[in-house]
């Protein structure tokens, strides 16, 4: 029973690592069938990553931070079962309401106005959220469809902004002022390396225990597994916990865009995010919607992003190639889940 | 001339049951012919041989007085044999044209299809509009158009299951009338119903099926609802004991429902229409009805899970539900047994403390309930979907009396439980109710309700009556069959 029990875990903790080898394999067969130096460029996207102390803390770090945000919340809501797909989205309303409250937050002390940024941006995520969530629970619009229409509409919106109300103060680039010192995250001397690091930790941990121990985590959770079971026999009010859930996750995504322009890019301009939003879906769900799990998956995308980057100047590798093995490797654990889990159901017939 | 359908000798068992036993069947051309029977009797099992979805263990089935085999429902179409099911099976992205198309296997522009239906809705007075998408019919229309379908593809025997069911009463009436204008073009109906005056109203000859054995066939010209519901219900039954009275000294009201009225929940059934319903601590009331007749909606206005239109409901503590659908509405089956007992347990539970939840003490209760109610499985970490039938409703059970309910609703308990399981269901809520609990109960098996219950109501078309004590099986069959008492 209990060797059994050891034996599942270990399916758990193998698969993603799996995956992860497969994505790596394909992507090294990927190279060296185009003709490139495949050892070169992998090396390439190793220091890009992990390489020196200046690859962690300003390229890997920083990338890492907004993934694991996000993917924090987009986990959130799958385990409720919300399928939010428009944490893009959600992460440029809060890019958005940061960059414009930090602009006239200059003359507050940094104690309050760095709060106030992130308190902001948050609540922006949180009501671009709850729009799909009204649609799906009134009119029945699926929220699948809801959260990603809405993508479209905030990078619109932000085009707008920093060519309308907050373009800079010279008119000259479709971008916005650059943030006062005051609404700005603190910074460790000499990185690119912000607050948002340790915060987004703390989160993680929080929603491990919240989960794990509390009633309203069980609650979610049960709402996701069977919200039949959960409202005839838990008596919970489901739509609540899928609207709270959606809300929660469109939070999280916001102030991510917070993170982002009090931390990393002190202004707002046009493609802000590269796909943060959707990358974060593959890191939520390789994490298996585990929050202490998305840290790991969220520092391994990071990597390979920052380390496309290295990879493309060093071995001249276009960095798509990377999305490459970044798509190999969601298809992967997604494959392994569905055979585990006609596995179980065949167990379970028996 | 030879009758349209002829079923002469069938056998069918599943496993050890016998569900039809030597059933001798014929359907004359141009004759509407009623099957009836009680839940159980065998009605569909004999129609799905019909329709080649079974095949029989014994017996032969000739069509138009030729002996043939039907290997599965393409072949009873091409022979000619249509079926209309008590469920819709139209697609509702679709129009109209588009469902008779696919279900008749025609390739034509979707000018001719439509074309072709309105002729056939001339010639069969089953008129339906093919532009329409079926999302927008009304409950009427799409039975109509699942009656085309068949006609469309060219069937001369229709066999309807319950096509009445679904549907409101003057949705029913419409169609039954369209049915019975339709005879005699060269068309054999075998209408199975529970509706004994549908089946006086409109058919030509009525079959009685009781316990897998045709126990009546003839003209209904001569029948009334009481012959038939007598034929239904046995000669037996008459002098069978009823439920025994009701224990009089019982500890107080614990539910009271006035007038509640409750719309029906899902697209079929009748919802429940002003019932007034007291439950006492320490009886055991029987609920008897038919599929669809309110049962549904009362339960889950009681468990306040539906919320009723009008009237009143006072309920004197915890109320405790065990529903039918155990996989998809008592169990979450990719949680483990403690996180169900959890679940079922809600907030007032002793591992609860503020938000938080322990897990170690939960876990110990889950093992000791497992213990007690003899729950076969693995450990208080089992996952729920890897036990058996049985020993889920063991663990749904336990929780539903873990809450310590002053009222404990069951519906359908035994549903699909071998009978040593479904006998210590039984015994549970017997001893539950020793024990002061109030409990409702409904199983569809009448004769099961009898031996359990210590009063019964009966409900039939959303209307509750309460029968007096001891009242025969057969008065309590006719209730349930919508039959005046005699």
């Amino acid at each position: 029973m209990s060797a059994s029990r050891r034996i599942q875990g270990l399916v758990g903790l193998w698969t993603p690592l799996a995956a992860v080898a497969a994505g790596l394999v394909v992507l090294a067969l990927a190279l060296w069938a185009a003709g490139y130096d495949a050892p070169a460029a992998l090396q390439a996207l190793w220091r890009g990553g992990f390489g020196s102390q200046d690859a962690v803390l300003s390229a890997l770090l920083p990338r890492a931070i907004p993934l694991i945000t996000i993917g924090l919340g987009i986990g959130l809501a799958f385990r409720a079962g919300a399928l939010n797909i428009g944490a893009e989205g959600q992460f440029y309303a809060g890019a958005i309401a940061a960059t414009w409250i930090g602009l006239l937050l200059g003359s507050w002390p940094r104690v309050l106005a760095v709060p106030t940024v992130l308190l902001a941006s948050l609540t922006a995520g949180l009501l671009w959220a709850a729009i799909p969530a009204v649609l799906r629970l009134r009119f029945g619009v699926l929220e699948v469809i809801g959260t990603l229409l809405l993508n479209f509409v905030a990078e619109a919106l932000v085009s707008w902004m920093v060519q309308g109300p907050l373009q800079e103060s010279k008119h000259i680039y479709p971008q916005s002022d650059p943030l006062p010192l005051a609404a700005r995250l603190p910074i460790l001397p000499g990185t690119r390396l912000h607050l948002g690091l340790l915060l987004t930790l703390g989160l993680a941990a929080g929603l491990w225990v919240m989960l794990r121990r509390t009633l309203p985590g069980f609650q979610l959770r049960a709402t996701g597994a069977n919200p039949l079971a959960a409202s005839v026999m838990g008596g919970i009010n489901t739509r609540r916990v899928f609207a709270l859930a959606l809300g929660a996750s469109g939070a999280l995504a916001g102030l991510a865009g917070g993170f982002e322009v009090s931390g990393t890019s002190f202004a707002l301009f046009q493609s802000l995010s590269p796909g943060y939003g959707f990358t974060a879906i593959a890191v939520a769900l390789l994490a298996r919607l585990n929050p202490l799990a998305t840290i790991g998956t969220g520092l391994l995308f990071a990597a390979l992003e920052a380390g496309s980057s290295a990879m493309q100047r060093e071995a001249q590798v276009p960095a798509v190639v990377v999305w490459v093995a970044e798509a190999v490797i969601i298809i992967a654990v997604v494959l392994a889940d569905a055979w585990r889990r006609r596995r179980s159901l065949a167990e379970a017939g028996t | 001339m030879p009758p349209a359908l002829a079923l002469r000798g069938i056998t069918r068992r599943f496993g050890s049951v016998e569900a039809l036993a030597e059933v001798d069947f014929s359907l004359e051309p141009g004759e509407i012919h009623a099957l009836l029977g009680e839940n159980g009797a065998g009605k569909t099992t004999l129609m799905s041989i019909a329709f080649g979805l079974l095949r029989p263990d014994a017996g032969s089935i000739s069509i138009s007085g030729t002996t043939t085999s039907l290997r599965n429902p393409t072949d009873a179409r091409r022979h000619g044999i249509g079926m209309v099911h008590q469920h819709f099976t139209s697609i509702p992205a679709f129009t109209v044209a588009e469902n008779v198309a696919l279900a008749a296997g025609w390739r034509l522009a979707p000018h001719e299809s439509a074309a072709r239906i309105r002729r056939l809705a001339e010639t069969t007075g089953f008129a339906v509009d093919p532009a329409l998408r079926v999302e927008d019919l009304s409950a009427g229309l799409k039975q109509r158009l699942e009656v085309l379908k068949a006609l469309a593809a060219d069937a001369r025997i229709l066999l309807l299951d319950e096509p009445t069911s679904v549907l409101s009463p003057p949705d029913a009436e419409a169609l039954l009338r369209q049915i019975a204008e339709f005879r005699g073009r060269g068309v054999a109906t075998v209408l199975i119903t529970h509706k004994l005056r549908e089946a006086i109203t409109i058919a030509d000859r009525v079959t009685v099926l009781r316990r897998g054995r045709v126990v009546h066939s003839g003209p209904v010209r001569s029948e009334t609802p009481e012959s038939l519901a007598r034929h239904m219900l046995g000669e037996a039954a008459d002098s069978s004991p009823g439920p025994a009275p009701v224990a009089t000294s019982t500890g107080g009201t614990r539910m009271s429902a006035r007038t509640l009225a409750v719309p029906r929940l899902g697209g079929s059934g009748s919802g429940l229409r002003e019932a007034t319903l007291t439950l006492q601590s320490g009886e055991l009331v029987g609920l008897a009805a038919v599929e669809g007749n309110g049962q549904r909606e009362l339960f889950r206005a009681i468990a306040g899970l539906a919320a009723p239109s009008s009237g009143t409901l006072e309920l004197g503590g915890t109320v405790a539900f065990i529903p039918e659908d155990r996989t998809a509405e008592a169990l979450i089956g990719e949680f483990t047994l403690t996180e169900n007992l959890v679940l079922s347990q809600r907030s007032a539970a002793p591992w609860i403390d503020g938000v938080w939840i322990d897990w170690r003490k939960a876990e110990a209760r889950a093992a000791e309930l497992i213990a007690e109610f003899g729950v076969r499985a693995r450990g208080a970490t089992a996952r729920a979907a890897s036990l058996s039938g049985g020993n889920q409703q063991r663990m749904v059970v336990a929780e539903a009396l873990e809450r310590r309910p002053a009222v404990l609703l069951a519906e359908n308990p035994t549903r699909g439980l071998d009978v040593r399981a479904a006998r210590e269901v039984m015994e549970r809520l017997r001893s539950a109710a020793r024990s002061g609990v109030a409990v409702l109960v409904h199983l569809t098996d009448l004769d099961e309700l009898l031996s359990l219950a210590s009063r019964i109501v009966v409900l039939s078309e959303g209307t509750l009556l309460e029968l007096p004590a001891g009242a025969s099986r057969e008065e309590i069959g006719r209730r349930m069959l919508g039959v005046a008492a005699s």
